[in-house]
């Protein structure tokens, strides 16, 4: 018993919090929601805290369920995530009338994220996939007023459905090669059947439209558009995140003796991902599409590490996956605030922020100079990493490429900043008050950015984890 | 002495500059450089008494720090004489583009953290000896560098920013495909950074060819190799003064630098495969910048396309691969450094009192601001190689140097460069002497008021070097010549084992 306490802990502490937060809806304990947020700003932060004692490794259901020290990593990962979001929008979500359903929503398909991290078996990790989409899309309609936020949610379940049924036709037939689920087995057993590359291919367009690698990422900008910013900041953080984590845990594991197969769909992957991405980031003006289209790029640059196939490529992109997550949350947050305040989430409506609110200046260029890959921040040493572990297998002229799409992307991240710092126009955002959550979880993500890379702990700790993987 | 304080310094002037109040801000910034000047004299102490004592180590104040592990990153550190003379070069250009900027009125404080941080980035490449901790520093420089020309640049300022970063951006890009080729192919399976491991055991020769263009491409886009240096005259003609004199004093130098380090050092027969077309591009600079030169009408424009030719003859000296070359090119490097930075100064102060830098528009100056006009002539004449002063030191030993090259190809290329010092000549007096002699281009002009004390002293500081090396070259032959040698016993190493 204590066994499935420890193995499960990060599991069960989310089912706890939807429990009382369910209970709480129903019997109608909450009646402020200040009080509800910062109650579930604390519940959340010692959830992370308590993330990182008393771990195991093992295996509980007959293998359906994994745990050990990367899992474990990674969810604590994503357990920051989600209190830096918590955090950020606690502005919008004080003047929002659903605020425990919001919890409970987010809450969901975090744990189905979870359940996906540590499965052992297709079912599971299929189990898992599904809880964490369909709040998913509920929540993108979380702007309840918005016509927009109903175009995303459409959007975003009909897409999900669709990819969801791509990799479940493509685990079937993993059933059909092999006669199971188990991924151990089905490691043991790969043998290199046409079967197989049938089913795999399947099962990888799924999951590039889960990541929204291209040519499957249609969905992507109209549901960041549309969603509201906390939710945008979700799927585009969070959920991506948990979509690598599972991802390279599957090739590396359970494809793993199948590398010829998956390495040339993984770099034409990425080699569109990357020029696609950067090409339409370049002119959009809305803030969330273009960070959209930035983050699908990034995706690409993923994919290139993933594709060099040694220890470096799991560590590399996890470590990136936690660099994204600071950068990116803290530019959701610079927008969060500025939107619920002005809802202006355009670049020109950004010009001249820097003269009246020159904290949010910075970071949103910290932010971008991150993603961009400038260093000192941790996104130079992210892009570094990913580009060094991809070019194991000596493929340069895809290394350089993409290290030559850098400076492409770095055209529209300067986009911005310049819009923030040097452009002027009539009336620029006025000052604005932001909360003492949101400046934890700004300074939080801010150190973030500029300790992770430098601090040569981090990613060490994450190559030792990936090495017993 | 422990050469982490050259970080640490700039690290901790920005931080004080953050916090001291607005005012205080350029006390701050000067008194940081200027403890930075200090620091570096006593290290050049400290090598010199070092090199007394015995030390022959190529690289001396060595120290490790594991960085990245996993990848076998090192914090790696330690100098040569090359390096040595680079940071003197660095402490004296911040030092003076502190004391011009000091009447920088918007966002003060911004200004001088991010010239102090720009400052950091140069000593940290000069002091890597870990690849990656060099990019690491290359890639530094871009945030101080885009929001220095775009926030206080002049003209079309944006589009400058952003052409001369994505370009630089690019060349780092190409670096970093050299760096990774490099990495993977060093030291007989065990992944390496590290340089002196690579040096020692020297790169397939496959390898070398596939790489070198690579690595040298993209240093060779800092130092304005041909036909990639339009980001000069943009970029130096927009950028504040104290950001144009680091950018044509120090950022163009990172490239020449990087060149003689990784490419040359470390590719040595590659080097020898390329060096035609190292020569040919360089000659083409060179003397494609001299006649562009001379079409220029805007002071800024004629520097920043003389800088073009002049940086030409440090990868002319280094294309040579003679040992007279390679000690020219340094030499060239430090010269152009101290004699560019002094050009932009005298122009910013310039500007600054007429707020006009066409040629057309000025004259007569010398009757009113007579110190700054003085300092123009210091420049101008370093530049066209006059003896005396540094100009003509470097531009000798480059020339000599690729004179030592017997093939009748380099003669050739040899004897074209030597004829646009004509040039040279040709477009410096003619921009001194209508802007500075003569009738007042303006009757206002009348009223100006010569250099004031900062003004003065930031000038001083960079004649100083120049005539020092000008006046008694052989010291800094002295400071090279060993991390000459070092580069040259490569070369000759690999031209043996083949």
């Amino acid at each position: 018993m204590i066994e499935y306490l420890q193995l499960m802990k990060h599991e069960l502490a989310l089912t706890l919090l939807v429990v009382f937060l369910l209970l709480g809806k129903i019997g109608g304990w909450f009646t402020a929601n200040d009080r509800l947020v910062s109650l579930v700003n604390l519940l959340l932060l010692i959830n992370f805290v308590a993330g990182f004692f008393g771990n195991e490794t093992g295996r509980l259901f007959g293998g359906w369920f994994v745990n050990d020290p990367l899992a474990t990593l990674e969810k604590n990962i994503l357990n920051l995530g989600i209190l830096l979001i918590s955090l950020f929008s606690e502005d919008w979500l004080k003047k929002h009338r659903h605020v425990p359903e919001f919890y409970l929503l987010l809450f969901s398909t975090l744990l189905g994220m979870f359940f996906m991290i540590s499965s052992g078996h297709f079912l599971m990790f299929y189990l898992g996939l599904e809880l964490s989409t369909i709040p998913l899309a509920a929540l993108s309609n979380f702007d309840l007023e918005k016509r927009q936020s109903g175009e995303a949610a459409v959007k975003m379940i009909l897409s999900s459905a669709f990819a969801s049924a791509i990799l479940l036709f493509g685990i079937s037939l993993i059933y059909g090669a092999f006669g199971t689920l188990d991924y151990d087995r089905v490691h043991s057993m790969m043998l290199g059947g046409s079967l197989e590359v049938f089913a795999f291919l399947f099962f990888i367009a799924g999951f590039a439209f889960k990541l929204s690698a291209v040519p499957f990422h249609l969905w992507t900008a109209d549901v960041y558009e549309g969603s509201p910013v906390a939710v945008t900041a979700f799927i585009s953080v969070i959920s991506k995140g948990a979509m690598v984590f599972v991802f390279s845990t599957l090739l590396y594991y359970v494809f793993s003796g199948r590398g010829e197969i998956w390495y040339p769909v993984l770099i034409v992957l990425s080699i569109l991902t990357i020029s696609v991405g950067n090409l339409f980031a370049l002119r959009q003006d809305n803030l969330k599409r273009f960070l959209a289209f930035s983050s699908i790029s990034q995706i690409g640059y993923i994919l290139i590490g993933i594709a060099g196939g040694t220890i470096q490529g799991t560590a590399s992109s996890v470590y990136f996956i936690a660099v994204y997550l600071f950068s990116n949350l803290a530019a959701f947050g610079v927008i969060s605030v500025v939107s619920s305040k002005t809802g202006r989430e355009s670049v020109s409506g950004y010009r001249g922020l820097y003269k009246t609110n020159p904290g949010l200046g910075w970071i949103l260029a910290l932010a971008l100079f991150s993603l961009g890959g400038i260093p000192p921040t941790a996104g130079f040493f992210g892009k570094l990493f990913l580009l060094t572990a991809g070019a194991a297998r000596g493929n340069y002229v895809v290394i350089t490429f993409a290290a030559l799409n850098l400076v492409v992307s770095l055209y529209y991240y300067l986009r911005v900043i310049r819009s923030v710092f040097m452009d002027d126009q009539e009336a620029p955002v006025q000052s604005l008050k932001s909360g003492v959550f949101f400046k934890i979880a700004m300074f939080i993500c801010v150190a973030g950015i500029l300790l992770t890379g430098f601090a040569t702990g981090f990613y060490e700790y994450i190559y030792q984890m990936s090495i017993g993987k | 002495m422990n050469l982490f304080l050259l970080l640490l310094i700039p690290v901790l002037t920005a931080a004080g500059i953050f916090m001291f109040p607005t005012r205080q801000a350029g006390r701050v910034a000067l008194a940081g450089t200027g403890i930075q000047v200090l620091l570096s004299m006593v290290l050049l102490g400290l090598y010199i008494q070092a090199r007394n004592t015995g030390d022959t180590s190529a690289f001396i104040f060595q120290s490790r720090i594991a960085w990245f592990p996993a990848f076998n990153i090192e914090f790696y550190t330690g100098i040569d004489g090359i390096s040595l003379v680079m940071i003197l070069l660095t402490a004296a250009v911040v030092f003076s583009s502190v004391l011009v900027s000091w009447k920088i009125e918007t966002m003060r404080k911004e200004f001088f953290i991010l010239l102090v941080l720009l400052s950091a980035s140069a000593y940290g490449f000069f002091i890597s000896l870990d690849l990656f901790l060099m990019f690491f520093f290359l890639e530094l420089a871009v945030i101080p560098k885009y929001l220095l020309i775009g926030i206080w640049g002049s003209g079309n300022k944006i589009y400058s920013a952003n052409k001369l970063v994505l370009m630089l951006m690019a060349a780092s890009a190409l670096v970093l495909v050299g760096l990774l080729g490099m990495y993977y192919n060093s030291g007989g399976g065990t992944n390496s950074f590290d340089m002196l491991r690579i040096a020692q055991s020297p790169l397939p020769v496959f390898i070398q060819k596939v790489f070198f263009p690579f690595l040298f491409l993209g240093f060779g886009i800092f130092t304005a190799i041909f036909p990639f240096h339009t980001w000069v005259p943009d970029g130096h003609s927009s950028a504040p003064t104290a950001a144009s004199m680091f950018l044509a004093g120090i950022s163009m130098k990172l490239g020449g630098y990087g060149c003689l380090r990784m490419a040359v050092y470390l590719m040595p027969d590659a080097a020898r495969e390329y060096s035609w077309l190292i020569v040919l591009l360089s000659t083409i600079a060179i003397i494609y910048g001299a006649f562009a030169t001379l079409m220029q009408t805007d002071l800024k424009y004629i520097n920043a396309y003389s800088s073009v030719s002049h940086c030409g003859f440090v990868l002319l000296g280094i294309g040579m691969l003679t040992p007279s070359g390679i000690s020219g090119a340094v030499i060239q490097m430090v010269s152009h450094g101290l004699m560019t930075a002094l050009f932009f100064a005298a122009i910013g102060m310039m500007y600054q009192r007429t707020h006009t830098r066409q040629v057309a528009g000025l004259g007569g100056l010398l009757k009113v601001m007579p110190f700054i006009v003085t300092t123009f002539y210091i420049a101008g004449l370093c530049s066209l190689g006059l003896p005396g002063l540094s100009g003509f030191v470097a531009e000798m030993q480059v020339f000599v140097g690729s004179w030592e090259h017997p093939g009748i190809y380099y003669r050739i290329a040899t004897v074209l460069a030597c004829m646009s010092i004509v040039v040279t000549a040709v477009y410096i007096l003619r921009a001194l002497g209508q802007s500075m002699l003569g009738p007042f281009g303006r009757s206002s002009f009348s009223t100006l008021e010569d250099a004031s004390w900062n003004e003065k002293l930031a000038a001083i500081v960079l004649i100083a070097g120049i005539l020092l090396i000008g006046l008694a070259p052989f010291w800094i032959r002295s400071l090279t010549d060993p991390g000459t040698n070092g580069i040259m016993e490569q070369l000759n190493r690999i031209a043996a084992l083949n």
